[in-house]
Parts: structure tokens; C-alpha cells; sequence
């Protein structure tokens, strides 16, 4: 039986910068995925978002974390991922929102965000595309950004390959191997592995890993769909939020990315749940509809295609991040509410001292924060 | 290229149009009303449409069908396909150079509501198998919908200007494929319960049982049909060369589009890469066109298109290059040559066998494949879903008009509306008609045979038999039970019985039956020759060079009288030569073309073949994609991810067979090999056509 330090399951948003830490912290982990390549679950879904622009405080010491590692990464590893650091624009419309910003801005910057209050002529010096009746401005934070989510699931997983990762793709897994209460190892379709840790890494297929463990986890697959466009001449800096709930949905975002394209996504509501990839023709009228009336100069672009992923989604919408309450040496780190991006680097690292047992004071707050037998209170607000 | 509409054409009528007046680039240019863009900015001599942002290089017409967006302009400020828009008058049109910017909008516009409609029948695709099912579901009374990308029913119809193959009964064999369409629309239409929109592209079929429809006048509906039917046909397989990206490179389809519908000659010689039924026939609608067709190439041993296509090419004078290939198209700008060579077994090009033709333009004919993504989706949503015609499995359009009538009968049947199940003679006739060329064989022209007389230059298995059906005296016999047989001549038998009227001569789709007349001149006979061609040029008294049915040159004979196609006579001329009776017989056509001569490679040959374009869209090169077929990528998805193939503005629709066929080249097995995830949307379609807004 082959011997891992590490046994990461699933080579998605989660699994690969842990796969890259893990390795780079002088680990040797494999990860296993039951798909045919990396990131073709929920990660290659995502529209490319990273922000720490975060309701809640843990989200936004780890997501500022995260962003760190996206904003340097071609810097300090040569591999163009598409990074803008184009800010995010949480727009205001409505007394409501602003009131709601206002108050979480104090919070944010107490944490280290950099984020800024914009009057409606400061925001349209911004964003001169966006609808001016009403505006009342928003936040703006300069040092979030978007990134491709194809290119830097590759680069994660070339460089932890680098350091000494594996990858195996096509195979499930099929059990937790436990012996005295202890993790052992895991069998794949193909193949026993033998480990000291595995890492649930498994997104919306978390709560089938802890099943094995005999161990529930509050994750419920929420489907949302996303669409990009034809690349046209830059026009939209900044990742633009639009938070107002509408008929059928809780808000509206999009970008421009950096090759032009304009990539756009809503947040349905009330929320879908289930297994259904396929697109739904519901989904372009609702966003199409939202985004013309937030950024008129959106009604000329033309769609190119649209696509549906999943949100494993936490009854709180914080990440489940801690060790199992069953079995020792099986280590959570699943339901990331949609957010496993832009949230990855951040978990990572910390689930790198996790292992290590090198946990800083602001790790307890998160581990606590983020338990995953917590009890759910709350909802974050800017989900 | 030296460019112009069509004055004349042997078998098209070119009827007046009204000038419309629209600026190009700045520079002032008529289009005719109803025109699209491509069209008329090509009649007027224009090749690059605009410059590919990622590498600069031209851009030009490729599909001329609305899937490939290579034509992208910018009309009035905003991209459009030039292929599929409309030019109006005052259009200002430009070339695309980088990305588009777009036009600005200080307000958001009046919204609508999407209109949701439910129908018994959504037929996608108003082509022989649409319109064929369309006239099936309106003799039972069933409602249905029918949409169509174009402006004109008929789908590839419109573009056939030759005869049909098939069943006279069954198919209207022997007419032709432009009359055809007339017909086969006047009979889908003929009924209150069935409803066409014109120029409305379907987009998608959701996982919810809705079909999205981009209609013309820019709304978006959404249709919830009982029954989907599914008639959108096949799209063109592109091809794998160096230069394959450089405008002068078209689809063969696109090619018939430009001469055929749009009458415009986009260049004076053309190459024809492929010799199935498609190649063949471009390469014959170019020689009607007066267009020059310096060759034509195809990798088998043989031609897979019917014999009496390729027969009719190389009496015209064109030669058939079996056993090669096509390795660049050369040019800087536009297409200024062609260079071709042998291919081995493994169809790989051979070294040193490398050919030059000096020529305008390239068509590429390398076989269809069926629009499938709509019928899968649909599978996949649990949908009630028929395919017909070529988006159920490629065949002749003889094939696909009685494919979709027996699709139109078993959705009915499935409705609940008609009480019989389909006659077995419909199932038969459709395996015929589906048949692919079979045996060649020698007809029945018997060599003692006396006095006036047919001879037929047909000699392979195809479903055909018009024939049979003119003749006044029941001379010509098919089997019925099997249309595939080759003609025979009862006449040997009852000598004189010919009355030499000629109507057999003059239907033969093949242009493959001529008549021998010894009565006058025993020594001499003469022969008619069926003629598609402009006759301008032929005088009697003067000298022709006729050949056989394989293209062998049989000598210089006398034109002894040219009886040109009138009203009624279909575009079909006969020519009659008086030959020396030793060749008489053998006399199938008139040399159209002198041979053309090849010249050395050009210096653009040396086989580079990493830098050949797979994915045009993104311009992603072959190399990028074998090192990622080396490094052991498995999943075209993280393929795509790698490189961007298949991420472009056509949606893989055009490189995803290329791909595939270069992990074979690399000896992965396909098995191996996971395939993209298909997504919405067929075309790309302005954001505000989804919102509701009435002009976007």
C-alpha cells in the first residue's frame, strides 16, 4: 500500500492550494478526485471573484490571507492567473444598503481592509457605466480583484506537483480506512492509500466523505448560475455588487476580465437546491434584466455562454474548517458557501498549521468561528 | 481576388434588386436590398473583415452560416456576424481591429416581460427534413412551430442548383434541390396549425424543458414544446492546415452560399480540398459560377461522392487528385495559391511530392458532422425529442426529405393524432435513400444495339431512377424495389423502339445519359450532350473536345447544333456533336477547362505543422495543444483551461473535431479521452435580447 503524508480528497478550490502548502511545508500529500482532470467540480464554476471584502470578520482576516497569495502569485511564481486588482464596488441604491455598509466599513478597516465609502460622483468616476438614477454610492475596495479560475487551478497544481504533490483523477473514494478510532488511510476505486490525514476537500461531496466517518455535516449543494460573454474593449474595472433583492434572486455581480470578456452571475432566491447541472431558462431574462438596469452598457454585449455550478452551502454561510469530531487525523475543510476561491490560499495555509500544531492566536477565533459541529446562528450578509 | 456579382448564370434566374447604400470603412458601397453584409462588402472586392485581436492576423468569411464568427464587423457601433446581418440603408460598417468597444447607454431601456409560448411541435430547422416533417404534422391537424436561422425556407436546399438524386416518387429526383425547397415550403406552410418564424435562431434547450429562441426581430421567447423536433442539420467539418485561418479559405457550404444565394463571385480559381458529395458538387457550382476550379484533392483512394459527380468535374476539365492532401494555403493577406501533396497510407503528406496551384481561394469539403447539441441536451432533460435528417445522421437531402416526413408521421403518432403506424415502404425507402455509393458496375447499353439510342455513363450503385419515368416507350428499367440498380436499355431487344426524344438525357441528374442518332450519317452519329454550363461560347460548325465518362480526352468533334435552355427547360442545354462512330458511344461531355498547370512549392511549404491553427477562435496553435496530450492531459476540459481551445466565440463547435483527431494522431485512443461539457448558447446574443428589451 503506497504511504502519503497526506491524503487531500478532491483537487478543487480547497485541494489545490492545500495540496501546494502541504507540499511546500515539506509534506509529500496525493490528492484524489473522481473526476478526469483538477477543478471540475464546483472550482471551475466559479467566475473568478477574490475578494476580502467580508461580512464576517473571520472571513475577511483569511480572505485578506487568500488575496495576498492571488495578487502576488505571478510575482513570486511566474505564472500569469489574469489577476486585476480591480476592486471590488458594493453598489447602495437604497437607504437599506448604505446603512448596512456603513456599518460593517468600521469593522472591515478595524481588520485591515482596505475599503472606502464613495459618493455617487466619486463611484461614477469609478464605474461611469453604472445607473445614475438613485445612486446614493458604495464601497470600494482597491485591493480585491478577479483572477482566471481555469488558469490559476492549473498553476496551483503545477507548482504543488513541483513540490512534490500527487494527482490522481478518476478515482472516488470509496472508504476511510479507521483503525482505533484513527485514520489510516483510504481506498480508492483503484487502490488503498495509507495516511495519517486526510483532508475533506470535497466541496458539495463533503458530507458523503464524513458519512464514512460515520460523522454529519450540515453542507446542502445551492445551484447558481454564471454566464461570460463576447471580450470587448475594457470598459468595467471593478467587480461590481449589486446586493438589492429582486423577484427571483438575493443580488447580481460581474467583471470585466482581464481579456475582455464580462462574467456575470446571480444569486437565486429563494435558494435551488439539488444535483442539476443543467442550465435553467429562467436564468438569463432574471440577470440579463438586473444587469442592464444596473449598468445600461451591458444591453449591447453579447452572451456567450452560461453555465451552472454549485455552492455547498453551511446553514450559517461560513466554511466548515476543523478536525473530526469521530475520527482522529480526518480534517474538514468543506461547505465553503460558493467562496473556496477566493477563501483557498487563506484555508491552506491555516490547515498547513493545523497539521503542524503551529496554530497563531487568530486561528482559534476561526477554528471556533468555523467549527464544523457549531451551532448555526446568523447568516453572513454580503453572502 | 478579383470579386464581382454574377451577371449570368446557366441555371440561377438573377433577378433586379434595389441598390441599398451603406458605407465601409468609411468608403461609399451598394449592397442590394436584403443583403447580408458579407455579401455585399465581398461583391465589392473586400477579403479581410477585420484583425484577430490575439495575433493580428486577417480575418475573412469562413462558415458563411452564422456558427463561426470569423466574420465579425461592426456595424452602427456594434459587432455583428456579417454573415447572418442584414445591410440597411445609411449602415455604417467597419472592420473589427481588436476588440469591439461598446457602444454606450447612459439609461436602462424599457424592459419586457420574456414571452413564454407552449406548442405541441418546436421544430428547429426549416430544411428538407423540417419542412418534409412540418408538411406531415399539418396533414394531422398537429400545431407546430417551425424556426429558421434564414430568411428563406429550404435550409441548404436553396443552395443546390443541381438535379437530385433519388426516387422520383418519393423525392422529387431530378429537379432541382433550389425548386425543391420551393416546393417543400409551399407544402409545410400550407396549413393553419403550423407557424413559421423566419431569421430566428434557436439558442438552447434548457434543463427545464424550454427552448430559447432568438427571434428576428431581436425578442427572445421561450418555447415549451411536447415534442422537440430536431432538423438543424450538420455543420461543416474544418480542417487542420498551415495558412487554413487566411480569408480565401471558406467552407465549401459557405462557397455555395456566396456563388449560389448571395451571387456573388468571390474568386476566379478556386481549390477544392475533399471529394465527397460536397466537395464534388461546390467544385461544379463553382465551374457554373465561372469561377476556374484548379483541382480538387481528397486523402482516400477514392472519391466518396457519387461517381457521376465526379465524372461531371473531370470532363470539365479539373482534375481529381486522389490520395492527397491539401498543406498550406499560402498568402500573406488573402489565399494567392495552394499547395498540395500525396499522402501515405496513413494519410500522412509525403515529402518531396509537394505541389503548387496558383489560386484564390480553398474550399474546404472534409465531410459534416449532425447539430447535435440540442437533441442531447434535450435527452438529457427528459424532453420528448426526434432528430431528423442530417442532425440525426448525415445523408443526402433526398434522404433527409423522406427522413423527416417519417419523423413528421411518428411525432404525430406520439401526440396521439394519427392512427397508423409508418408503412413499411416509407422505412425501405428511407434505408435506400440513406444509402451510401455502392458497386460500380456496367450498365445495360448493349453493343450490337441499332439505330437512335440512349447510353448510360452510369455505372455505379446509387439511389437514382428519374430516368425510368420520361422515357414515352418504357424503355429504361429499373428494379422499383431497389433504385440503386444502374439503368438498363430494353430497347436493345426491340430495335428502333428509341424514339430519340431526349427527355432522358435532359433529367439525368448526372448529366451521366446521352443519345446516340445514326440515323442520318451511320459513319458520323450524332450524340447530345446534356449541358449545365453557359452556352455563350459554343457556336455550331465550331470545334469541341469531347471526353468519356472517366474524363479521357476522345478528340475534337464538330458542334452540329446548341439547343439552349429556355424557359421550361430548366437550365439544361443539349448540345449535339457529330463524332466518328468508333467514339461515338463513348462521348460523355464537353471539355469545360484547359488543364491546369502545377508549379514548384511555394516557399511557404517547409511542414511546420506545429504552428498549424487547431482552434481558430483563440488562435491556439497544435503545438500548444500536443504538449498537453504529452503531459499526459487526458480531459479536453482542462485542455481548454491550458490553452483556451475551444473557449472562443464559436463554442468548440469547429475545433473540437480537430482536437480529437490530433489525440489520435498522438496515439491516444478515444476511449482515453474525456470530452468538453457543452454549454449554452448556439451563437453569441446581445444581453439585452434576454432582458426584454425590444431593440438589442
Amino acid at each position: 500500500m503506497e504511504a502519503y503524508d497526506a491524503i487531500i480528497v478532491g483537487a478543487g478550490s480547497i485541494g489545490l492550494p492545500t495540496s501546494l502548502a502541504l507540499a511546500e511545508a515539506g509534506m509529500r500529500p496525493l490528492v484524489l478526485d473522481a473526476r478526469a482532470s483538477l477543478g471540475q467540480g464546483a472550482h471551475k464554476a466559479a467566475i473568478g471573484g477574490v475578494r476580502a471584502t467580508h461580512g464576517d470578520p473571520v472571513k475577511v482576516r483569511v480572505g485578506l490571507d487568500s488575496l495576498a497569495t492571488f495578487a502576488n502569485w505571478r510575482e513570486e511564481r511566474g505564472d500569469d492567473i489574469e489577476w486585476v486588482s480591480g476592486g471590488y464596488v458594493f453598489v447602495a441604491y437604497r437607504e437599506r444598503e448604505r446603512q448596512a455598509f456603513e456599518r460593517l466599513l468600521r469593522e472591515q478597516r478595524r481588520l485591515g481592509l482596505d475599503i472606502d465609502w464613495l459618493d455617487a460622483p466619486a463611484l461614477l468616476e469609478r464605474v461611469p457605466d453604472l445607473e445614475r438614477e438613485g445612486l446614493l454610492g458604495g464601497t470600494f475596495s482597491p485591493g480585491d480583484g478577479h483572477c482566471s479560475t481555469l488558469l490559476v487551478g492549473q498553476a496551483m497544481a503545477a507548482a504543488a506537483r513541483r513540490a512534490g504533490a500527487e494527482f490522481r483523477f478518476g478515482e472516488p473514494v470509496r472508504e476511510l480506512l479507521i483503525e482505533r478510532g484513527r485514520v489510516r488511510g483510504v481506498r480508492s476505486e483503484r487502490a488503498p492509500y495509507e495516511t495519517p490525514l486526510v483532508i475533506n476537500a470535497a466541496g458539495a461531496g463533503g458530507p458523503a466523505l464524513a458519512e464514512m466517518a460515520g460523522e454529519s455535516l450540515e453542507v446542502a449543494s445551492e445551484l447558481h448560475e454564471a454566464g461570460i460573454t463576447e471580450p470587448v474593449a475594457p470598459f468595467l474595472e471593478p467587480l461590481v455588487v449589486d446586493v438589492r433583492p429582486s423577484e427571483g434572486s438575493a443580488n447580481v455581480y460581474c467583471y470585466q476580465a482581464r481579456t475582455g470578456q464580462v462574467i456575470f452571475c446571480l444569486t437565486p432566491e429563494p435558494p435551488i437546491y439539488g444535483e442539476d447541472l443543467a442550465e435553467t431558462s429562467e436564468f438569463l431574462p432574471l440577470v440579463a434584466a438586473r444587469l442592464v438596469r444596473l449598468i445600461p452598457r451591458l444591453a449591447h454585449v453579447r452572451v456567450r455562454r452560461t453555465w451552472r455550478g454549485v455552492y455547498p452551502m453551511t446553514p450559517d454561510g461560513s466554511p466548515l474548517l476543523g478536525w473530526s469530531g469521530q475520527v482522529e487525523g480526518l480534517l474538514h475543510a468543506t461547505g465553503m458557501c460558493g467562496q473556496g476561491l477566493m477563501l483557498g490560499p487563506g484555508v491552506a495555509a491555516l490547515i498547513v498549521r493545523m497539521a503542524r500544531g503551529e496554530l497563531d492566536p487568530d486561528d482559534h477565533d476561526t477554528l471556533r468561528a468555523w467549527a464544523p459541529a457549531r451551532k448555526f446562528v446568523g447568516e453572513e450578509v454580503l453572502r | 481576388m478579383a470579386m464581382s456579382r454574377l451577371e449570368t448564370h446557366p441555371i440561377l434566374s438573377i433577378g433586379s434588386r434595389e441598390d441599398v447604400a451603406f458605407a465601409w470603412h468609411g468608403r461609399a458601397f451598394t449592397a442590394k436590398a436584403g443583403e447580408v453584409i458579407s455579401a455585399a462588402v465581398m461583391a465589392h472586392g473586400v477579403t479581410t473583415f477585420g484583425r484577430h485581436p490575439r495575433d493580428g492576423s486577417p480575418q475573412g468569411l469562413y462558415c458563411a452560416n452564422g456558427q463561426c464568427s470569423q466574420c465579425l464587423v461592426m456595424a452602427d457601433g456594434r459587432p455583428v456576424k456579417a454573415c447572418m446581418t442584414t445591410v440597411e440603408a445609411g449602415m455604417e460598417v467597419a472592420p473589427l481591429e481588436g476588440l469591439p468597444q461598446l457602444p454606450s447607454l447612459s439609461r436602462a431601456p424599457k424592459l419586457r416581460e420574456i414571452e413564454r409560448r407552449e406548442v405541441p411541435v418546436l421544430i428547429v430547422g426549416g430544411g428538407p427534413a423540417g419542412l418534409a416533417a412540418a408538411a406531415q404534422l399539418g396533414e394531422h391537424g398537429i400545431g407546430t412551430l417551425l424556426v429558421d436561422d434564414k430568411d428563406r425556407l429550404g435550409g441548404k436546399l436553396v443552395l443546390q442548383t443541381h438535379r437530385f438524386f433519388g426516387s422520383i416518387n418519393a423525392v422529387y429526383a431530378g429537379t432541382r434541390g433550389i425548386d425543391i425547397a420551393t416546393r417543400l415550403a409551399h407544402q409545410a406552410t400550407a396549413f393553419d396549425t403550423t407557424e413559421v418564424w423566419l431569421q430566428s435562431t434557436a439558442l438552447a434547450v434548457f434543463g427545464d424543458g424550454w427552448v430559447g429562441v432568438l427571434r428576428g426581430d431581436g425578442r427572445y421567447v421561450l418555447v415549451k414544446p411536447q415534442v422537440l423536433l430536431v432538423a438543424a442539420g450538420a455543420r461543416e467539418r474544418a480542417l487542420t492546415f498551415r495558412g487554413n485561418t487566411l480569408p480565401g479559405v471558406f467552407g465549401a457550404g459557405a462557397f455555395q452560399t456566396l456563388v449560389n444565394r448571395d451571387l456573388v463571385r468571390v474568386a476566379e480559381r478556386v481549390f477544392v480540398v475533399g471529394g465527397g458529395n460536397v466537395g464534388l458538387i461546390t467544385a461544379y457550382h463553382a465551374l457554373q459560377a465561372g469561377v476556374e476550379v484548379a483541382g480538387l484533392v481528397e486523402a482516400a483512394p477514392a472519391c466518396g461522392g457519387y461517381r457521376v459527380h465526379h465524372d461531371k468535374l473531370v470532363r470539365a476539365g479539373v482534375p481529381v487528385l486522389t490520395s492527397h492532401t491539401v498543406v498550406s494555403a499560402n498568402g500573406s493577406e488573402a489565399v494567392s495559391s495552394v499547395t498540395i501533396a500525396r499522402v501515405d497510407e496513413a494519410f500522412r503528406p509525403v515529402a518531396g511530392t509537394e505541389r503548387s496551384f496558383a489560386c484564390d481561394a480553398v474550399l474546404v469539403a472534409v465531410g459534416l458532422d449532425p447539430v447535435d447539441e440540442f437533441t442531447a441536451s434535450a435527452r438529457a432533460a427528459g424532453m420528448s425529442v426526434v432528430a431528423a435528417g442530417d442532425a440525426d445522421e448525415v445523408a443526402e437531402a433526398s434522404a433527409a426529405i423522406f427522413g423527416g416526413k417519417i419523423r413528421g408521421l411518428e411525432v404525430a403518432r406520439m401526440l396521439g393524432a394519427a392512427a397508423g403506424e409508418v408503412p413499411v415502404d416509407w422505412l425501405r425507402t428511407a434505408e435506400v435513400l440513406r444509402s451510401k455509393p455502392g458497386a460500380t458496375r456496367k450498365g445495360g447499353v448493349a453493343a450490337e444495339v441499332s439505330g437512335v439510342h440512349p447510353v448510360f455513363h452510369c455505372d455505379q450503385e446509387i439511389p437514382c431512377n428519374p430516368c425510368t419515368s420520361v422515357c414515352p416507350q418504357g424503355l429504361i428499367h429499373i428494379d422499383e424495389d431497389d433504385i440503386r440498380q444502374v439503368p438498363t436499355y430494353l430497347g436493345a431487344a426491340v430495335a428502333e423502339a428509341c424514339l430519340g426524344c431526349e427527355r432522358c438525357v435532359r433529367i439525368c441528374p448526372g448529366l451521366a445519359i446521352t443519345l446516340v442518332d445514326p440515323r442520318k450519317d451511320a459513319e458520323n452519329p450524332l450524340v447530345t450532350i446534356p449541358f449545365e454550363f453557359g452556352t455563350e461560347s459554343l457556336r455550331e460548325g465550331e470545334s469541341v473536345t469531347v471526353l468519356d465518362a472517366g474524363g479521357e480526352v476522345l478528340g475534337n468533334v464538330e458542334v452540329a447544333r446548341v439547343r439552349r435552355a429556355g424557359r421550361g427547360a430548366d437550365g439544361t442545354s443539349l448540345v449535339k456533336v457529330r463524332a466518328p462512330a468508333a467514339v461515338a458511344e463513348r462521348i460523355a461531355g464537353l471539355r469545360l477547362q484547359e488543364p491546369v498547370d502545377a508549379s514548384e512549392p511555394e516557399r511557404f511549404t517547409t511542414a511546420l505543422a506545429n504552428d498549424d491553427i487547431v482552434c481558430r477562435c483563440e488562435r491556439v496553435q497544435a503545438a500548444a495543444l500536443r504538449s498537453c496530450i504529452a503531459a499526459g492531459e487526458r480531459d479536453l476540459n482542462a485542455i481548454k483551461a491550458l490553452t483556451r481551445a475551444g473557449m472562443g466565440a464559436c463554442g468548440a463547435k469547429t475545433c473540437a473535431p480537430l482536437i480529437a483527431r490530433l489525440f489520435v494522431d498522438e496515439g491516444v485512443p478515444a476511449s482515453e479521452v474525456t470530452a468538453n461539457v457543452r454549454r449554452p448558447l448556439f451563437v453569441e446574443v446581445p444581453l439585452g435580447s434576454f432582458a426584454g428589451m425590444d431593440e438589442a
